[in-house]
């Protein structure tokens, strides 16, 4: 090969690169044989203390959930795993087609209109929707009404400050149920959008239809982010009236990995179908059907394409909606796998264990001596505010001194029932025995602590 | 391909299976019930496929053979750097001690994870001469918006931010750099490519003044060239206070042969499902980790993971622009990177470096007589765009149906219509895993189609005839678009 280029060497190869840059000293360790690559990883997942093995009660936006099987084995083919962005959708049709199921799914999942083929995750499609509806309403200000998510809070910040954008924090409603006194009179016509988490960060169930009947009344857009399984027993937010939904697709596709690779969720209503950001697939035909044998034509058929291409980066650049590029498409595409392998009497069926088993849960903690653990608001999903005979700290210190993850230490929040809480959550996937665990160490810490109700 | 089925997608997994049918059971609840939420809080009714599970496993098995993945075969999509992907890293990642770690987990019992993470920071570093690095954002657009966000809140720090309003991007940039200045709400301002393909020093000296935030320079650039007189750029970007940012999507070409850093540059993204060769999955998910010098470290994006003698944690610099992501990144792909850094070491980067420009290189000089090449050095670095122009004029044959035409010789097309700049752009990046034989068959297709233009032009404008389907209308599609499932009559 070198002789056909006219080179003695392939150092000649990166002879435009300056001297005084060329080959740098660059720490690597040396190359691994796969055996010692497995050994290392193996090393490195044992340093862990965190699978499955372990009982753990956080959730905040990240759940073990029962995804099934098959959702993992289709995301391993080489055709799906090893493509790209399908450009040529002439030999991309395996991905188009599925995406285009994605959309269907979530479309029927939020009961939206449109949707997109995936972002990154709900911190930054839930931003996306916020730049949409600021696009859309020409308005400045967003309003966010907690308990929110703290990481969404992070990234609308972030994304706020690239759009400079003013976000203005709405403090909770007492109830969720109802949410509209803490919006009425907080927005007016300066704002684009409201956003709201369903279930909120604190695992109440609001009323969306409510919430926003009282945000249109100012003329914005509402932005809910939604739990997808909990989406399987409470109403669709498209048929309350939302303008946006988000939500985080992830932990129904596969395990929680660290909080990433995710999925975005994002549907919006038809009107809002050139503003979307990211990919988007359409269904169309064949130009002409395949030629018979005798020359004849066939029907066409049936077939995907990337369309609505006129709002992305590479056609748009600048005036684009969004910058979005590459996606989460596999995982899209063992969500969508998971969702159509569960199907509609599986979701419902799954969400209702899973706010059943947490209900029960919640009620025996309840139970103990020294514990009150109570759900926000009327109505709540999986997760619950629990306070017990010691500060959340140590009460979570000494959870773990017995190898349980007990929750998520919500103390420093500004709701009155985050007061010396800690949040925990149970899901259709959490074991019946890490409950019995659970409920034993709490007894165990309130025993040590000598403390009473 | 044959998959059994004229017309597979006519009928959705929606339009296929019967109500009722099961594909897997959910356990029942046992115990005591809760009352539910009242019926108004609660779904009236939800619309999903109901199948059997070999139905659910035979449709998306038969959607799977419609594509074509790096698996199938030699896929030279320019830019994007489709490199076969080791499955021992998927298996890895997969590991249940990785995978099933709690994002919000005490720092303590995910020590693992966040040593992974940090010694990819470090060797990230190290590869591109930085000092600092946030492994947070979700891919190579976030990467950037992420740089570009570091640059608006140093300037706004430097109380700057309310005259410097442009960013300078080359013409021959990709879409994202544009598109992520005015995301971050700068104007952008376009730089010519000159005749040597590198940018054009003058119009550049030109546009350089206190009105410029950073400049945005791919490198090497999409022509697959290295960027002539890159310090000196960077010497009269620093010079008026601006800074220089380097869009690493095409590391693949230095990996282990020059460093960002020592270049000038104050900031960047790599891509971690292209030089580091995480499956790209029909469109993700990836990963863009940002890099930066001493001066921006302390905006990069949440969380960083930091080592001190408690051990490894995730930490926030000071001066953040705050998070991308609810959560850490796309730590399932980083383990998958790690794992490829680990298995490469050092000197296999460097062949990756090595064996990908000698396949561009080749391929140029097996192609160069039979393509106009619009950008001529003499040589390349990861990839060789050519033009399709002289089979237009002499043929009426377009890069259009060169691509479909490739497809029946059985290669995925390479990236087309781009770099902008280049008219009937065939933008090919062979890769270093693809082996002498499939860089000269690709050509040899090649070849043949150039011939072919010649000898039967009709040929090329009705292709693809063996694809899984022919080329599609794409026109209504974007009029009256068809977006969604609908079941019959609604």
């Amino acid at each position: 090969m070198l002789a056909r280029l006219g080179l003695s060497s392939t150092a000649e190869l990166f002879s435009e690169i300056p001297e005084r840059y060329r080959d740098p000293a660059i720490e690597i360790p040396p190359a691994l044989a796969e055996r010692e690559l497995v050994e290392l990883m193996r090393a490195r997942a044992a340093e862990n203390a965190a699978d499955r093995a372990h009982p753990s009660f956080l959730g905040a936006g990240a759940y073990r959930r029962s995804v099934p099987s098959i959702a993992g084995s289709v995301v391993q083919r080489g055709e799906f795993a090893t493509a790209y962005t399908p450009y040529q959708p002439e030999i991309s049709q395996g991905t188009l087609q599925a995406a285009f199921e994605f959309q269907s799914v979530v479309c029927e999942l939020t009961g939206m209109e449109v949707s997109n083929t995936g972002l990154y995750d709900a911190g930054s499609a839930t931003a996306e929707a916020v730049l949409m509806a600021a696009r859309i309403t020409r308005r400045r200000s967003v309003a966010v009404l907690e308990p929110l998510h703290p990481g969404t809070l992070d990234v609308l910040r972030t994304y706020a400050y690239a759009a400079d954008l003013d976000i203005e924090v709405l403090g909770a409603p007492p109830d969720p149920a109802d949410p509209g006194p803490a919006i009425r009179g907080a927005l007016d016509e300066r704002h684009a959008c409201l956003v709201v988490q369903q279930p909120d960060f604190l695992g109440g169930i609001v009323d969306l239809e409510l919430l926003s009947r009282a945000a249109h009344e100012s003329g914005a857009l509402v932005v809910a982010a939604c739990d997808p399984l909990a989406l399987g027993l409470l109403r669709a937010p498209g048929d309350a009236g939302v303008d946006v939904v988000t939500g985080e697709g992830r932990d129904l596709a596969g395990p929680v990995g660290f909080g990433g690779p995710s999925l975005g969720l994002f549907a919006a209503r038809r009107d809002h179908m050139r503003q979307l950001p990211g990919r988007i697939v359409g269904r169309t035909r064949e130009l002409h059907g395949p030629r018979r044998a005798d020359g004849e034509e066939e029907e066409p058929r049936t077939g995907y394409v990337l369309t609505l291409q006129a709002r992305e980066q590479f056609i748009r650049r600048e005036r684009a909606t969004s910058n979005f590029s590459t996606g989460q498409q596999l995982i899209a595409l063992a969500f969508t796998v998971a969702l159509e392998t569960l199907g509609p009497r599986g979701l419902g069926e799954s969400a209702e264990l899973c706010y059943q088993r947490a209900h029960r849960a919640a009620a025996r903690i309840d139970e103990l001596e020294g514990y009150a653990a109570r759900g926000r608001g009327s109505w709540w999903f999986q997760e619950f505010l629990v306070r017990g005979p010691l500060p959340p700290a140590e009460l979570l210190r000494r959870l773990k001194e017995r190898g349980i993850t007990g929750g998520l230490d919500v103390s420093g929040r500004p709701e009155p029932e985050a007061r010396e809480a800690i949040l925990v959550c149970v899901t259709e996937a959490t074991p019946a025995g890490d409950v019995d665990a659970l409920i034993e160490a709490l007894a165990s810490v309130a025993a040590e602590a000598g403390a009473s109700p | 391909m044959n998959v059994g089925e004229r017309d597979i997608g006519a009928r959705l997994a929606f339009d296929r299976g019967s109500p009722g049918r099961r594909a897997v059971s959910v356990p029942r609840w046992e115990g005591e019930a809760a009352p539910l939420p009242p019926a108004g809080l609660r779904r009236e009714r939800l619309r999903l496929p109901e199948l059997s599970q070999g139905e659910v496993v035979r449709y998306y098995t038969a959607l799977s053979r419609l594509n074509y993945g790096i698996d199938s075969g030699t896929y030279p999509l320019g830019s994007c750097t489709m490199k076969y992907n080791p499955k021992v890293d998927d298996l890895m990642a997969a590991l249940p001690g990785l995978a099933d770690a709690h994002p919000l987990e005490a720092e303590e019992r995910v020590q693992g994870i966040l040593r992974v993470g940090h010694e990819l920071q470090e060797a990230l570093c190290s590869l591109t001469g930085f000092a600092a690095s946030s492994l947070a954002p979700a891919a190579g657009a976030q990467g950037e918006l992420a740089g570009v966000l570091m640059v608006k809140r140093a300037l706004d720090d430097r109380g700057e931010l309310g005259r410097r309003r442009r960013v300078l991007v080359p013409d021959s940039a990709h879409g994202t750099n544009p598109a992520t200045a005015a995301m971050a709400g700068f104007t952008v301002t376009q730089i010519p490519t000159a005749s040597d393909g590198s940018m054009d020093g003058e119009a550049l000296e030109r546009e350089l003044d206190e009105s410029v935030a950073a400049a945005m320079v791919t490198m090497p650039n999409t022509l697959g060239l290295w960027e002539r007189g890159i310090d000196e750029v960077a010497a009269r970007v620093h010079a008026v206070g601006a800074y220089l940012y380097a869009d690493g999507a095409n590391l693949n070409a230095i990996l282990g042969r020059a460093r960002f850093g020592d270049l000038g540059f104050d900031v960047a993204h790599v891509n971690l499902h292209k030089s580091f060769s995480t499956p790209h999955g029909g469109g993700g998910p990836g990963a863009g980790p940002v890099l930066c010098g001493a001066e921006l470290a302390p905006y990069l994006p949440a969380p960083v993971v930091v080592s001190d003698e408690g051990g490894l944690r995730l930490g926030r610099p000071e001066r953040s622009i705050g998070r991308l992501q609810q959560f850490h990144g796309s730590y399932g792909v980083l383990v998958r990177a790690y794992a490829y850094l680990r298995s490469m070491g050092l000197d296999g980067l460097r062949a990756v470096s090595e064996h990908a420009v000698l396949n561009a290189n080749y391929l140029r000089a097996l192609l160069v007589d039979a393509y106009d090449l619009p950008y001529d050095r003499g040589r390349v670095l990861h990839e060789v765009v050519l033009a399709g122009t002289r089979q237009r004029r002499e043929h009426g044959v377009r890069t259009y149906d060169i691509a479909k035409r490739l497809i029946d010789h059985g290669f995925h097309p390479p990236t087309v219509y781009f770099p902008l700049i280049v008219e009937e752009a065939l933008m090919i990046e062979p890769t270093e895993t693809e082996p002498r034989e499939a860089v000269e068959a690709f050509a040899g297709a090649m070849l043949a189609i150039a011939a072919e233009a010649a000898s039967d032009p009709d040929l090329g404008r009705s292709a693809p005839c063996g694809a899984p389907i022919g080329r599609l209308s794409a026109a209504p599609a974007a009029r009256r678009p068809d977006l969604r499932w609908l079941p019959p009559g609604e």
